[in-house]
This record gives C-alpha cells, structure tokens and sequence, in this order.
C-alpha cells in the first residue's frame, strides 16, 4: 500500500491542521514551507476591503483620549516592577470589547521597567517623569544583579571610551536592549508551544556529546532559558484564559498565538527595535479558511486586524530624552514586512496584506507598526497602486527592495527596525550604532585631533600641512583614519553584543530561531553625503583650510564649483559609493563576536541632527551645526536636478557592501506629483518601478506641502496625528523636537519647483 | 572652447525654474550664436530637471529652453524671453545626459519634454533633440505656444509624439493684449495637428480677469474638440511664483493684485471643456 503524503510527513493527524496542504512543515519547524504549500496569492485591487467597525471606532477613541494624557505627561504611568514575560497581571482596554487580548502590563500605555539592559537608565527615566525609584529594584540591579551596560564598561577600552565621548562612535546600545532580533513568532500560531518545547529540548539534546567548550557551554545555557521562557510564554497566555500549548484553530486564534508569541518578546525586552516579521501572508491562510468555511466575514477578518494593529500601536517602552535626541518620537519599529514575490514567482501578495494597509484608514495614519512593503514592479497592479495610494494620502509606508533583498537572503525574510532584512527564525543580528564618517574626515585632516574640542582621540598621525588641501593626500590619510575607527568599532561591538547575550539575552525570540541562526554583526555610517561633497571639493575645487592658533584646522574656503551628490554625475556619486566600499572592507578585516558575519547600514534614523550639533565645519561648505542629511540622502538642496537623479545618485551604492540597508528619504509634494488624484497614485507607483527595478533600495515616501509643517509646527494641537516618514521609519512630527522639525522642513521637497 | 566653459561655470540643474537666470550666454560670440541657432549643434537652455509628473504624460525629463517673443501678462518665466540668459549646451552634451535616464523614464511611462520659454525659438536644437530621444527610444512632447509652429517641416512633427499646445485665450485682440502676439499663428498650428492626426494636451492657464471669460473658453474648448486630437486639457490655475522676477528684472508686472482663481473657477472652466467631451482636469 502506498503511503499517503500525510502519513509520510506526520506521525499523527493534528486536527488544528485540518484543510490544509500537507508538506515539510508538519514535519520540521518550517514556517516557509506552510505558507508556500498554502497560501494564496491575490492579484486583484483593494475593493473587497471592509471599513472599521463601530467596536473597533469605540475601542480606538479611548485610546485617543489616553494619548493626549500620555503626550502632555511624557508617559501615561510607570509599573516598577520589572519587565518579565509573566511579571505582569493581564491587562485589558476594554476587556469585553477586545477581539485580540495582551497588554505589557496590567494597563494600556503603561510602561514597565527593564532594568537587565542597564539600571541608569531607567533611574534616568523615572526621574525625568517625577517618579521615585524603588529602593528594592535599586538595591537588587546594583547589589546582585550585573546588568548589560555595567558589563560593557567593564571590558570598554581606553580608544572606545574616547570615540564615544567625542561622538566619533554614536549610538552604542550599551545602556540598553540592542533590539532588531524578530522571533518567528508565526511559529506559536501554527506548532502550538508544546511542540516548539519539544523541538528546543531536542536542540539541546543534541549538544550533550559535543566537548563543553566555551561556546558549547553557552548554547546549552541559552537553549535552557529558551524552553524557560516558552514555558513562560504559555504561562502568560493562560492568564489571559488561553491554552496556546496547541497549533490555533481559527484565525481570530492565529493572530491572538502569534501576538502572544510578540507580547512576551516586548514584555520582556526594552529593544531599540522591536519589529514583527513577515505575519500577513501566514496570517491570510488562516483568514481564507475561516472565510470560506464562512466562519468569517469580511467585516470580521478586518476587525480582527485592526485589534491586532491597535495592540501593536500602543507598545511602549520607558525611556530617556537622549534616546529621544537620537530616535526621535517615541519608536518602537515594530516593522511588519508585506507583499514581495516568491522565489517560484507567485507574488507573496494577499488579502491580508491589503487589510494591514486598511488599518491606516480605519484607524487613520500612524507611525506604528512601520508597516514596509517588500517592493517588486512585478508585483500585482493593483497592490502596486493601493500601496501607492496609501503612502499618498497617509506617508505611513516605506519601501524596500523585494528584488535585492530576495536575491541575497530569499522569500521568506523581513525587515528589523527600518532597512535591516533578516531570514525569520533563521537570522538575528547583533546591532549597533554609527560611525561618523564625516568627522572621520576631519581628524585624518587633523592628524587625530578633535576638530571641536582639540584633543587628541585617534592616532597621532600629525595634521595636513600647507594652504590646501591636496586630494590625494588627504585620502591616503583618510583611509588610515578610517582603518583606526574600523577596529575600535568593532572592538566596541563585541564588548557590546558578548555582554547583552550575557546580562540581557533575548530568551523568547530567540526560542522562536532554529539553532545556530545565521548572525550578522551590523555596523553603519553617518556623513555619507556630506564626505563625498567634500571629497568632490577637494578634488574639483580648491580648498583652503583656516587654523586657529594651535594649528588646528577648524574651517575651508571653498574657491570654485564642485559636482554635489545627488545629481547623478558620477564624478561625485563615485565617492560615496567608495566610501561605502572601503569603509566596509575595513571593518571585514577585524574579527567579530560569534563570528558575526560584517554588515553595514547607511541609516541614521533621526540622529543626522545630532550628527551635525557634534561635526565641526565641514570641506564641502557645510557649517559646524548644520545637520546631515539623513541616511543615504544627499545633502538637503543640494540635489537640484530632481527626483529621479536624486535616487539614480542614491541606487549606485553598492548593496553588497551595504547588506543592512541603504535608506533614502524623500519628500514629495503632492502637486508635484501630478495635477490630480489618480496621476499621482500612478506617477508614485512608476517612479517605484523604476527606483525598485533598477538598484534602489529603500525609499521612505512623505507626500507633503512644507507649508502644512511649518504650520503643524507653530500649531502642534490643530495635527495630532500628522504622520511622517523620517529615515526608515514614521513619526509623529508634533513628537520631534523643534530642531528636527526644522531638519525635516529644510530637507529637499521635489516637485515644489513645478508650476 | 568658450562655449563648454561657459557650460561648466553655472549648473544646468537650476534648483528650480523659478531661480532668476540671466546673462549666462554672455560670453558667447555673436557668429557662434547665428550658427547655432542654424544647426542646432548647441541649444540655450534654462535648465532641467528629471522626476517632473506634471509636464505631460508619465514621469519626464524636462528641459526649459531660453528665448520666447511672446510677453505674456501673468508669465512666471520672464528671465527665459531673453535666449541669451540661457546656458549654452551642445547638443552631445544633452544627449548624454539623457542617455543616463533612458531607462528609468520607460520604467516610469515618462519620456522628454521640451519646454520654455518657447522652444521653436531654437527649432532646429529642439528638432536635433527630439531626434536624439527617438533614438534612444524616448517618448518626446513639445510644449509650446505654437506661434512658430511652421518652423517645423511635417518630417519634423513626427519626432513629437505629443504636443503640449498652450492656448491662451481665443479673441484675438484680448490675445494680442495678453501676450503681445497674434492669435491666429496657434490656431493654424492646432488646426495642422489635428490634421496631421497629433496628439495633443492642452494647457489652459486660468487667470481671474483675464483668461476667465466663460464665452471665451467655450470658443477655445469648440477649437481643442474640434482638433479631434485632444486626449485631455490642463486646467492650470495662475499663481503668483513669478513674480519676483519680474521687480528683479525691473519690468513693469501688471498681475499684483490678482488672485489664485477660486476653486469654483477652476471647477467651472473644467467643466466648459467636458461639456465639448474633453478631459480635463
């Protein structure tokens, strides 16, 4: 007799499985294969969609009155108790109202302490707020427990702490959780925690006849706390009256296994970036066969999402004003990765991945989730448009590059943070932080001097001589800088990366990875722009260097015109694209923790503010103070040749030497964008296909008049939800401070030019 | 050679049309200019700009030529009447730089526009460009007042493949008024268009009190459908971003106190052009 594909691939029939295709899933952990065995592509446009419902408008206007508290107090309420996956009694908004349930603590918005990423800070941001901290909390987090940043000061070198305090290296997570690790927390919904258990014991089990080396050590130990904290996770949900031990049954349970899965991740962890995944398209195998068996309307299946969405948007975190001035407005990046094509050419496109983007009109614009579309011009017409549509009218969505991304890490990946792609429950990343490139510049100029403050931080290589400044020396020097900052960043980051796995590890999202995941190590740079600008005046132009009296060089005269980025004109746009390159083999030449594999990011999120308070005067005719631009841009107005040689200057950087992303922000006017409304959803859509067909790969679309934000700036009340897109994610731009309003404004608004 | 250094000393890329540009040709010799102008070899440009979705159909190219004989009351170019205000740019020049957006601008539907100032002012460059984008297979529209519309041989008009015609206004001596010019040159360059099977867009600059008479638009919108060509009519509402050229220029600017038409206005000059079975927008 033959055996039937389901005999082969399960030992039992899991009735929860039933009418779905058989396949590898059922007998591996493999999310991927479920979806491609089952899934359903949708090539059609988005009128099937339903609106909000009177429970879904009831629930999101008490929350509306919450966020007004919460933005007049800063933070709505503070539990100090720490942050632990069952820490917290279950918490509801309105309990009888809610299709999906969970909350990080016992009450919406209230946020929790996390104080394993590092006690100041929460001690800092319990004092900002006007609380009192808790004697107990204090005395346990410094008298018996380490944390992760008393750890990395422990091992920080002399050349580390000096990068750091001249704002050389900025952005280290080591005072809080490094973030950007997505669990697969698809795999709740679908195997049920009893079988992930299963499988975690197996993993560990598997390690007992290897030698107890240091790193064999470690892996056992992390594989104990994963299956400590699934069991937790279960705990969890059963208090919310939940037995999630078995795979979910509809899709109302889906969503709810799957959000559990994240809400003991964020209960947990205080990541800079908490992102989702790639949920819609696993989730719409669900919805079809609840829809079909007409267990489900439409009305129901949008209802559905939308609680789940409003969950995710009220994920919070405590933290301090100077995280704030680098990451701007409150972010979680709780980035949800929707549509792309499949590796066998079926479009990843459905349903679902149209009812996510519905949330930002039932509920209306909003920063979080960061909902990114995987961007293909082979993708369905009608996504296409609707996506287009939904970035015009809303400038919520970005952008990503389906064909990049699928080409170097396959069909199933999904964005961490902003640009960041991963494999889920394949890949994580150890994160961090930016090298200043720009001011790098500057202290090969100055032999290792610090062009604000004098002193001395990197090698003492003694400073360019003579009036002006000669490119090819000035490059030789450059490229020995950068050698320098390359190996204390790296040295920084494995401080880093082996204290948080020590004192913070990311117990349920990484019991929600295969064994042994893929890492990478992701570095990134700031000044981009503004180094190649210079690079372009040194070499076109002449340039003189003023010093003051202890022979620093604090300032250039600029004699003559030089090529800018942005424009397209390669004799600049190569500089960049060698920055990126040179920059990136340097840092490959240093080992890393774990054996992480190099990456880097061209992304600064809203730093580039800071970046510039802290950059002196600049070759390129950029003053000291003076932002740069943010990401990968081109410095704002220089780009004066529009939008599609701005992002022709942009998709010459070289991916393979940016694999974590290269982000470009743009900002449109939506007169520019064609004279009405169905002009610009195509003229949007084609300018994708062309940024997306060619090497572009990652575009933020704000569709604004600068006039409204100035308006919004000087009237923040009348634009509470104004919603903007800033490098790689969205913000409320009543939430920036004013000088990152002020950034935003003076960026390049293409299309403002047109009659 | 003087004229490529000339070329190189002021970007091509204007931050916006709007920026006041003059003089920029100055360098160039008389005879060089002539020669020009005979073969085409080198154009007066304004400047360009890519990314533009408002300057026909697609995502385009846009380049703005210097040198226009008409004065129109409400333009917001006047720098670009004066040829001589332009950048000088040979035409390989031009051909390279479009060559960088040959692809992209078919991704994006998009193509060339040649724009003004009044681009027949330079026809033999414009003819030269137009057949340069045609063999780089780029879809090319001409934006022009068609005053000097038989400049242009029935070989040449086939390089366009739409012609952006700017009708001003249709009485002739309300026409002469507004832009110091004759009428009825545009009407007999629409009329071989329409002949000749063109396609055509038509823009229609809305001015209150000058270009908002309904019985004059209703004779303009019997002439675009009689065309039969006409695919569809930009309404486009004055505004007052040029303004400040005109004082910088110190010439006489008589629009000071006219507003932005009302959106009832527009609404129901849209809607004179639908009654004749036109889109516009």
């Amino acid at each position: 007799m033959a055996t039937t594909a389901r005999e082969l691939m399960t030992e039992k029939v899991v009735p929860e499985w039933e009418g779905f295709n058989d396949g590898l899933w059922q007998r591996e952990i493999n999310v991927r294969d479920f979806i491609q065995q089952n899934y359903e592509p949708y090539e059609e446009d988005e009128s099937f969609l339903a609106s909000a419902t009177d429970r879904t408008k009831k629930i999101w206007e008490q929350l509306n009155k919450l966020f007004l508290e919460e933005r007049k107090k800063g933070v709505l309420d503070i539990s100090q108790i720490p942050g632990g996956i069952t820490a917290h009694e279950p918490g509801y908004i309105d309990k009888p109202n809610e299709v999906i349930v969970g909350l990080q603590t016992e009450a919406p918005l209230k946020r929790s302490i996390m104080p394993n990423g590092g006690l100041r800070m929460v001690l800092n941001a319990l004092k900002t707020y006007g609380y009192e901290p808790d004697p107990h909390i204090v005395e346990a987090f410094t008298k018996y427990r380490k944390t992760h940043n008393d750890g990395v000061f422990d091992a920080y070198t002399e050349d580390i702490r000096r990068c750091r305090s001249s704002h050389i290296l900025t952005g280290l997570p080591d005072a809080y959780g490094r973030g950007r690790i997505i669990g697969d927390y698809r795999r709740v919904a679908l195997y049920g925690v009893s079988r992930l258990i299963e499988q975690k014991k197996k993993e560990k089990n598997s390690l007992d006849p290897a030698q107890s080396t240091e790193d064999i050590i470690r892996d056992r130990e992390e594989l104990s706390e994963q299956i400590r904290s699934l069991k937790e996770l279960q705990e969890m949900a059963s208090s919310y009256g939940f037995d999630i031990s078995t795979p979910a049954r509809t899709a109302r349970e889906a969503v709810q296994w799957l959000y559990f899965g994240y809400l003991a991740a964020v209960k947990e962890q205080n990541g800079a970036a908490m992102s989702l995944g790639r949920v819609s398209t696993f989730l719409d195998i669900y919805f079809q066969r609840d829809l079909k068996s007409g267990a489900l309307t439409e009305e129901q299946a949008q209802e559905i999402i939308d609680d789940f969405v409003i969950k995710l948007r009220i994920v919070r975190f405590l933290r301090t004003p100077e995280y704030d001035d680098l990451f701007a407005g409150d972010p979680t990046w709780v980035t949800e990765s929707i549509g792309g094509m499949g590796d066998d050419g079926r479009t990843l496109v459905t349903k679902t991945s149209f009812r996510f983007l519905q949330t930002l009109f039932n509920l209306g614009p909003a920063p979080e989730p960061n909902l990114t579309i995987w961007y293909s011009p082979r993708l369905p017409n009608g996504f296409r448009s609707f996506s287009s549509k939904v970035a015009i009218e809303t400038s919520s969505i970005q952008f990503e590059s389906d064909e990049l991304m699928r080409r170097a890490w396959g069909d199933d990946g999904a964005i961490a943070c902003c640009v960041s792609p991963m494999v889920v429950g394949k890949q994580m990343q150890f994160f961090g932080a930016r090298a200043n490139l720009a001011k790098c510049l500057l202290y090969a100029i100055n032999g290792g001097r610090d062009e604000l403050t004098g002193k001395q931080v990197g090698p003492e290589n003694g400073a360019v001589e003579g009036e002006y400044l000669d490119f090819d020396d000035v490059l030789k020097r450059y490229e020995k800088m950068m050698d320098w900052l390359a190996n204390v960043y790296v040295n920084a980051m494995n401080v880093i990366h082996y204290m948080h796995d020590k004192y913070a590890y990311e117990r349920v999202e990484m019991a929600l990875h295969d064994y042994a995941p893929l890492r990478t190590m992701a570095f990134g740079i700031a000044g981009m722009s503004v180094v190649a600008d210079s690079l372009s005046a040194m070499k076109y132009a002449k340039v003189r260097v003023i010093r003051d009296e202890t022979g620093l060089i604090t300032d250039y005269e600029t004699e003559g015109e030089f090529p800018n980025f942005g424009n397209n004109d390669n004799r600049v746009d190569q500089f960049a694209a060698w920055l990126v390159t040179t920059f990136m083999n340097k840092l490959r030449k240093y080992p890393t923790y774990r054996n992480a594999l190099h990456t880097q990011s061209i992304l600064t999120i809203t730093s580039n503010v800071v970046y510039g308070k802290n950059t002196g005067h600049t070759p390129d005719g950029r003053r000291h103070g003076q932002p740069f631009a943010p990401g990968a841009n081109p410095m704002h107005g220089r780009d004066n040749h529009g939008i599609h040689a701005s992002a022709a200057s942009v998709a010459k950087i070289p991916y393979r030497d940016a694999a974590d992303g290269i982000s470009l922000t743009v900002s449109l006017v939506p007169q520019g964008l064609g004279r009405v409304g169905e002009d610009r959803i195509a003229n949007l859509r084609s300018m994708l296909d062309a940024f997306f067909g060619a090497t572009g790969y990652h575009m933020n679309v704000n569709v604004l008049n600068r006039e409204m934000l100035i308006d919004a700036m000087e009237h923040p009340e009348n634009y509470p939800h104004l919603t903007i897109r800033v490098s790689g994610y969205a913000v409320n731009f009543v939430r920036l401070t004013r000088e990152q309003q002020l950034d935003v404004i003076n960026r390049t608004f293409h299309g403002s030019e047109n009659p | 050679m003087s004229q490529v250094k000339a070329s190189d000393a002021v970007p091509i890329e204007a931050p916006s049309p709007f920026e006041l540009r003059v003089n920029l040709a100055a360098g160039i010799p008389e005879n060089a200019v002539k020669e020009a102008l005979a073969t085409g070899n080198m154009g007066f440009l304004h400047s360009f700009t890519t990314g533009s979705a408002v300057d026909g159909p697609g995502v385009r190219v846009v380049a703005w030529t210097a040198g226009c004989q008409w004065r129109c009351l409400y333009c917001h170019n006047p720098d670009t009447w004066n040829m001589m205000n332009g950048i000088p740019v040979t035409i390989e020049h031009a051909k390279e730089r479009l060559a960088m957006y040959q692809h992209g601008l078919k991704a994006m539907s998009g193509g060339l526009t040649l724009s003004g100032g009044e681009p027949l002012m330079q026809d033999r460059f414009a003819v030269k460009l137009f057949s340069v984008a045609k063999e780089l297979d780029i879809h090319t529209a001409l934006d022009t007042n068609g005053y000097l519309g038989e400049r242009l041989t029935d070989e040449e008009l086939e390089k366009v493949d739409l012609v952006l015609l700017d009708l001003k206004t249709f009485d002739p001596e309300r026409h002469l008024h507004l832009t110091g010019k004759e009428v009825g040159p545009t009407h007999a360059f629409a009329r071989r268009l329409g002949q000749r099977k063109k396609k055509i867009w038509v823009r229609y600059v809305l001015v209150p009190g000058l270009t908002d008479d309904e019985k004059d638009i209703e004779k303009t919108a019997q002439l675009a459908a009689e065309l039969g060509t006409v695919e569809r009519v930009d309404v486009l509402p004055f505004h007052q971003m040029g303004r400040y050229k005109w004082e910088k220029l110190g010439i006489p600017y008589t629009l000071d106190n006219t507003q932005t038409p009302s959106a009832e206005l527009v609404e129901r000059t849209c809607a004179q052009f639908k009654a004749v079975g036109l889109k516009a927008v």
